[in-house]
């Protein structure tokens, strides 16, 4: 048996829905940053394997997902500071109660 | 053709995605669901090592799960009371994920099935070693990455000092 490329696009198009659910259901604010990383990560092992299964020798899609990685985390660095601001200011991080600035 | 040591290592991995990631975002405890995030990015760790992509599976372990999911952990502490579960989902809101999740399954998931392409077997590659990287990292021909790489820094100085900002206490 081999293994073939739609063997590792499957699990990785999984853990993409996976992240879509979680986004629309959490209510949490780090829940949802969760499940936005769910999605990144998917998407990172996207470019890996179809850089590996159908340019091998080039390094576009590694390459790709090195910088994806640096962004994620700047990107979550970010996204937990303003959240802990937003818990110091108004002692919850439920999105429902987030609403005074909402029109 | 694989040997089977690779095909069950295959299985494992694949069935770890799965069941992490699902578990990760239908929990109700959030560590709970931060510490599953860590094993999904662990399986993908180790499905860059077997594709041959080593230096991008030990990115993948320092930054993901050394940094991203340690940082989760400690703001998981800061804003919530350990052992506090989320309430239920109400129907609606279950109903309107799953319908997302689900079509998004089906209509990718059609598409990829029946691309030919992605039936190929794995072609064979020479090893990556650091030097093709580091060159590809740092030059400036075709294919090579050194503005990126220098905006990557800008982009990082700048997150640092907003996070300092967004976070101080005043």
């Amino acid at each position: 048996m081999e293994i073939k490329a739609i063997y590792y696009l499957i699990p990785s198009l999984i853990m993409f829905c996976c992240g879509v659910y979680g986004f629309v259901t959490r209510r949490n604010m780090i829940a949802m940053l969760i499940s936005l990383e769910l999605m990144l990560n998917a998407v990172d092992m996207n470019f890996v394997i179809f850089n590996r299964f159908l340019f091998p020798g080039q390094l576009e899609g590694m390459m790709f997902t090195l910088f994806a990685i640096a962004i994620a985390a700047a990107e979550t660095a970010l996204a937990i500071a303003i959240i802990i601001n937003v818990f110091r200011s108004v002692k919850n991080v439920d999105i429902r109660e987030l609403n005074q600035m909402q029109f | 053709m694989e040997s089977v040591g690779s095909i069950i290592l295959y299985l494992i991995v694949a069935c770890a995605i799965i069941i992490f990631s699902v578990l990760a975002v239908t929990t109700r405890k959030i560590l709970r669901a931060a510490t599953y995030l860590l094993f999904t990015l662990f399986a993908a760790a180790i499905v860059y090592f077997m594709l041959d992509y080593e230096f991008l599976g030990a990115v993948q372990i320092a930054v993901y799960a050394g940094g991203i999911v340690v940082l989760f952990v400690f703001a998981i502490l800061l804003t919530s009371h350990p052992g506090h579960s989320s309430e239920r989902l109400t129907s609606k809101r279950r109903w309107l994920g799953l319908v997302g999740a689900l079509a998004m399954l089906g209509v990718t998931g059609y598409t990829l099935v029946s691309r030919c392409a992605l039936y190929a077997a794995k072609p064979e590659m020479e090893e990556v070693d650091m030097q093709q990287i580091g060159q590809a990292m740092m030059g400036t021909d075709a294919g090579q990455y050194l503005l990126p790489f220098e905006a990557i820094s800008v982009l990082l100085l700048a997150c640092i000092i907003g996070g300092v900002v967004v976070a101080r206490k005043r």
